[in-house]
């Protein structure tokens, strides 16, 4: 048995859910290496034979891959993945985008975001926002998994010291191109990686309010989150979803301000250590998850927060 | 121009779903269905590249039991021409989907193709993305926003961070994400209308196309529960809990 992990980076450094991804891959055992598909890729794979567990980095440095197109990167990935037994990556966009290419590419089924390992074929992933839970069994000869974001514990960084080795297959498709990039330059943490979530509901009533949760935020070193009802309103950009058509979260912290609780928004947040619910209706589902629960006017107990956080 | 737009019949997403006692699956009996969500947004952006003059005809296709005219109907009654049901009882899973949707468009030949990013029953995300590799085709996934103009569309993406612009040839697959547009409701005499559009039916058998699943179900269990904690009477103590007894802030 042989993974192949496709990683998560910048160019220069692995993002952090490839090594969850490394992580997934363990526990289904065998030989991992991790393919680095990027233009001027050299330093991300480099970083890649540090991480932890992994015997061999594919450096596939093109720039045909430079915007991880998903027809360029998909054809890659099903070419060099046929050797493998398993085709590994995380569930963030790029994974989402291209790897469902790379299982049709090859025929098989892909199994997606994986929220636990039980044996080399067999596999736990929410369903249904996470109302459910299905245990499937792929009967693929070569398996094609995304791997959840918060469900493994990630593999260390560094120890590894894996060989590195140039690939030299180029796929051009020339079908799309890539036009520009707007990325949201954040001085909080990511959502994904926050160790602390602070989001706003509908309650928040408008996007302007948004910055007292900013404010507190800024205190407890969180990221702002919001819920599909507040995004649907303008309120908050949809990259600051948190949900089931959102980003899934699970911080040590998570405080819903305003928010109900929709089955839709639990589905992106419940797996957080503590949640705190700040909301004026006391039957709103969301108290029904919460550690600790606060019947309150948000726009009282949020500045008295702010305050008491100094 | 030709758009070809899917409507998936899944479980209405206000419907709290139950798992079945002996854990094969989840409880499907007299629980609303209706058209996957995303699959409305496609429905809505493909009406509305013909409103503007864009699209000339607009093909709604679903793949599933016989019960899913209702959700092509409801995809007519928002505007699109005619329906496609590909007509089946088989465990339908996203790359058997792709392979029905890649036979669907050699024979109908549409420029743009439209799915939802995913369905909100089985979460896979991933019929777009099979659809647009089996047929060679380029995808713009998680699209908030479509600009079609001559032979290539420009599509603005949502990724992890922000947003991302590409342009990608025609014939290309776009799956929406959930800001592209807002869907309209039906009005009665368009519901009306819908009923009179023709609906072709036919089988995988009749495009020849294998549907056998690939992924077995073993079990469907509940997920954890999460037990309701406590409440508090003011700020002030929350702050000491989350301080002293949560420890989650210092």
């Amino acid at each position: 048995m042989s993974i192949l992990v496709v990683a998560d980076h910048d160019n220069n450094s692995i993002k952090a859910s490839t090594l969850v991804a490394v992580a997934a891959a363990q526990a289904m055992g065998g030989d991992i290496e991790v393919l680095v598909a990027g233009a001027g890729c050299g330093a991300a794979g480099q970083a890649a034979a540090g991480i932890a567990g992994v015997s061999k980095v594919l450096v596939a440095d093109n720039a045909a891959y430079e915007h991880r197109l998903a027809e360029n990167l998909g054809a890659l990935v099903a070419e060099l993945g046929a050797n493998y037994s398993h085709i590994v990556s995380s569930t963030s966009t790029s994974g989402k985008n291209f790897m469902p290419r790379v299982a049709a590419l090859l025929d098989v089924a892909q199994i997606s975001d994986i929220s636990g390992v039980v044996s080399e074929d067999t596999f736990e992933r929410p369903i249904y926002a996470g109302n459910a839970i299905a245990t499937v069994q792929s009967t693929d000869a070569i398996k094609v998994i995304t791997v959840r974001g918060t469900a493994f514990d990630p593999v260390a960084a560094e120890g590894g010291s894996a060989a590195v080795e140039a690939v030299d297959v180029v796929k051009d498709s020339g079908l799309s191109t890539w036009v520009k990039d707007e990325i949201v330059k954040l001085d909080r943490p990511e959502l994904t990686a926050a160790s602390v979530i602070i989001s706003g509901g509908r309650g928040m009533q408008n996007g302007e309010n948004f910055a007292m949760l900013e404010s507190v935020a800024d205190k407890l070193g969180a990221a702002v989150g919001a819920s599909r009802a507040a995004v649907d309103a303008g309120y908050a950009p949809n990259d600051m979803q948190v949900g089931q058509t959102g980003k899934i979260v699970a911080p040590d912290l998570y405080i819903a301000v305003g928010i109900s609780g929709a089955i839709q928004h639990l589905a992106g947040m419940k797996d957080s250590k503590v949640i705190v619910a700040i909301n004026k209706d006391e039957d709103a589902p969301i108290f029904q998850v919460a550690d600790y629960g606060l019947v309150a006017d948000l726009f009282k107990a949020v500045p008295e927060l702010d305050a008491l956080l100094g | 121009m030709k758009v070809l737009v899917t409507a998936k019949r899944v479980v209405d997403y206000n419907v709290s779903i139950r798992v079945l006692a002996d854990n094969s699956g989840v409880d499907l009996n007299n629980v609303k269905m209706s058209v996957n969500p995303f699959d409305e947004i496609g429905i809505e952006e493909a009406v509305r590249l013909k409103e503007a003059g864009i699209a000339t005809e607009v093909v709604v296709a679903s793949v599933g039991t016989s019960a899913c005219q209702e959700q092509i109907r409801t995809a007519l009654a928002l505007g699109a021409d005619r329906g496609i049901l590909v007509e089946t009882d088989e465990d339908m899973q996203p790359l058997a989907i792709a392979k029905v949707l890649k036979a669907v468009i050699d024979k109908e030949a549409p420029q743009i193709i439209i799915t939802g990013k995913q369905a909100i029953d089985g979460d896979n995300g991933q019929t777009g993305q099979m659809l647009a590799a089996l047929a060679g085709l380029p995808q713009a996934t998680f699209a908030s926003k479509v600009e079609v103009e001559g032979d290539s569309a420009t599509v603005t993406r949502e990724i992890d961070g922000g947003l991302e612009t590409i342009t990608v040839k025609l014939p290309a697959i776009i799956t929406t994400d959930l800001r592209l547009n807002e869907p309209r409701y039906a009005s009665l005499p368009n519901i009306m209308k819908a009923k009179k559009k023709p609906i072709d039916v036919m089988t995988p058998a009749d495009l020849g196309v294998d549907v056998a699943p690939r992924v077995k179900t073993l079990k469907v269990t509940p997920p954890a529960a999460r037990q309701a904690g406590i409440k508090v009477e003011s700020v002030e103590e929350l702050v000491d809990k989350l301080k002293n007894e949560a420890k989650v802030i210092s």
